[in-house]
């Protein structure tokens, strides 16, 4: 489809092109960067010497990353895996429980739904870095002791999961509610009217109209699990249970001389790829999907 | 009522019961709609807040922790005078509640203004008439948003590298076509002390850290600005321009007087979320600078990370966090406040 309108003279029209590709070049260049040292054959323990394009291409830190990406015994795969345990989980608690709520505040009215959902926003406004103490704390007190499963709660992926969801599902609660308050309500009128029920209505009606923010909602919380960082780093201990997040900030280094170059940006490009394609699928969605900034 | 109520009822005749249960059927859904999730926030959000307050003023430490061990002890605001007073800096070294708490402030309010406007330009830009290959450029914009932004600090912080990154290099490559020797691209971005411009805040001098995680924070934030500005500048009726053309306005009369008030509604929203965003940026604090050099780029979400996770200080840290909830309570009035200021501004 061509570009309807005026024609760009030609002097302005290379003149945009030439600052939309410097943009263009500032926006990709770290990532290029990345991609390049992630590829290199030499597999530069210190780049010295700044080369877009590595002399020749190989996987092999890609190879290392997936067998070895830190100095404890444990593969990409097993860091994906507790990666993938708590991004699953909080995703799927998050939406599932958020639903039911949202639909409760967006379409009854009852006494203390306001006093309710001035709650839900005041936690909202918390980031979890601010529930950290007392969640360890509590956390660490509860022994699980059942049959083969014994553990410390607070040194467990279930306890990273929960404290995860505690401050994922106030937000889950209010994007959807936010979402559910701009469905027209005259489908459900006409169904009330043939004597439809309160659960008809959710799972007939509202259900299938909220698909796309039950999409995005279900993403930002897999997002946040997949990237999760400050809880697991606070609360895990045992490298069996650690997450590839954690293992990428391991691999950051904390002097330069340290960081494995290569593997770091192997390391980053793979912990990204999931999410970013994801993101990019979604993303016709995700404008309208998050409606946080809203607040009505 | 009981339940032996139930069976009784005749056909024609509903008992009151049935008739109590039929008329409170939305109420009751209502609230069984809301019980599993305030069931679990209940246990696992807003009991942790109500106990984190009333750790704040115990002196609750690692010595607590274990089962069984001695409750800690009652010490009364003593946690918050520390924070308040600058005492908790026998303990941590350079801690500062009011400079941290400022350096926040400028840390946010000197950002989001640089996303916005530079969000706005390129929209306009994109929007163009008559401009080619704009997917293609929409598609490479989207590229910051699109990655979580834990990559995207530490990779950037591998960028700063003094000796091994790519901008230290890159600027020793351009710096070699005049001459200039490798050795003053050595730039110790993260550590150097020396306040790179003296007169921006004389009272309180922003480090060179500030600047690079400022120059990362607008690769980062400018391309949400323009696909928000780019879909409020697609609404803006086109006769409007036209009109304006043919009164003799100039391209810049029109950016001013049409563009710039249109985008508005749109734009305050999407400001409020990148204030709030910015100003809790952990992520980028912590795993760039670190909040150094001596805790000078430390926001409070990670100074409340640093005093739970590397002092385990839990009484301190829970009154810090009391602290950061009502910062941020007073920040939320504040972007509400705007938000209903520049909703009354009709257009």
């Amino acid at each position: 489809m061509r570009e309807s309108g005026k024609k760009l003279p030609l002097g302005k029209q290379l003149l945009y092109q030439a600052l939309a590709l410097l943009i263009a070049f500032t926006v990709i260049f770290p990532v290029l960067w990345l991609v390049s040292l992630s590829l290199d054959p030499r597999d530069i323990a210190r780049p010295t010497e700044f080369r877009l394009i590595p002399p020749g291409l190989s996987l092999d830190a890609y190879r290392r990353v997936l067998d070895r990406p830190t100095a404890n015994p444990v593969t990409f795969t097993e860091l994906a895996l507790n990666q993938l345990k708590l991004a699953g989980g909080v995703c799927v608690l998050s939406v599932l429980l958020g639903i039911f709520a949202a639909y409760s505040f967006s379409r009854f009215e009852y006494k203390g739904r306001a006093g309710l959902m001035l709650s839900v926003l005041t936690v909202l406004i918390l980031p979890s870095v601010a529930t950290l103490a007392p969640l360890f704390v509590m956390l660490n007190r509860i022994n699980i002791d059942f049959g083969p499963l014994q553990f410390n709660l607070r040194n467990s992926l279930w306890g990273v999961g929960l404290a995860l969801t505690s401050s994922q599902l106030p937000f889950a609660i209010w994007n959807l509610k936010g979402y559910l308050d701009t469905i027209p309500r005259e489908l459900e009128e006409a169904a009330l009217i043939d004597g439809a029920s309160p659960n008809q209505l959710f799972f007939k009606i509202i259900m299938p109209m909220a698909t796309p923010v039950l999409a995005v909602t279900a993403f930002f919380g897999f997002n946040a699990g997949w990237t999760e960082f400050v809880t697991s780093w606070m609360f895990l201990s045992d490298p069996k249970d650690f997450t590839l997040a954690m293992s990428l900030w391991n691999m950051t280094g904390q002097w330069s001389g340290d960081t494995p170059w290569s593997a770091f940006a192997a390391m980053a490009l793979m912990v990204a790829a999931p999410v970013a394609i994801v993101y990019l699928l979604l993303q016709k969605y995700i404008v309208s999907g998050l409606t946080i900034g809203s607040v009505k | 009522m009981t339940s032996e109520a139930i069976p009784i009822a005749s056909p024609g005749q509903p008992s009151p019961f049935q008739r109590w249960w039929r008329r409170t059927t939305r109420k009751r859904a209502a609230y069984a709609y809301l019980i599993p999730a305030f069931l679990v926030m209940a246990i696992i959000t807003f009991y942790p807040i109500a106990y984190q307050f009333w750790m704040s003023f115990t002196d609750y430490d690692i010595g607590n922790l274990r089962v069984g061990s001695e409750a800690p002890a009652w010490v009364g605001f003593k946690n918050y005078l520390d924070i308040f007073s600058g005492d908790l800096s026998r303990l941590i070294p350079n801690f500062s509640f009011w400079r941290t708490l400022a350096f926040n402030l400028v840390w946010t309010f000197t950002n989001v203004p640089v996303h916005i406007v530079i969000g706005v330009l390129i929209a306009v830009l994109l929007n163009t008439e008559g401009l080619r290959f704009k997917r293609f450029y929409r598609a490479i914009y989207v590229l910051p948003i699109i990655l979580p932004t834990l990559v995207i600090a530490t990779g950037w912080r591998n960028m700063y590298d003094a000796n091994y990154g790519a901008i230290n290099q890159s600027l020793a490559a351009i710096g070699g076509l005049f001459n200039i020797p490798a050795g003053v691209f050595r730039i110790r971005w993260f550590q150097s002390l020396s306040p790179p411009f003296k007169w921006f805040l004389p009272g309180m001098p922003l480090p060179l850290s500030y600047y690079a995680m400022l120059i990362a924070n607008i690769w980062l934030g400018w391309p949400f600005m323009t696909i928000v500005a780019t879909g409020a500048l697609q609404s803006i009726p086109k006769d409007l321009y036209e009109a304006a053309s043919i009164d003799g306005a100039s391209p810049r009369q029109q950016f001013w007087n049409i563009t710039v008030p249109l985008l508005r509604p749109a734009m305050v929203p999407a400001a409020v979320y990148g204030i709030t965003l910015t100003f809790n940026l952990f992520n980028f604090i912590y795993f760039m600078s670190g909040g150094g050099p001596l805790r000078q780029t430390d926001i409070l979400v990670t100074t409340a990370f640093n005093l739970v996770n590397a002092q385990r200080l839990y009484g301190m840290a829970a009154a810090f966090s009391v602290i950061v909830f009502i910062v941020l309570g007073a920040l939320t009035l504040f972007t509400n406040w705007m938000t209903r200021a520049t909703e009354r501004y009709d257009i």
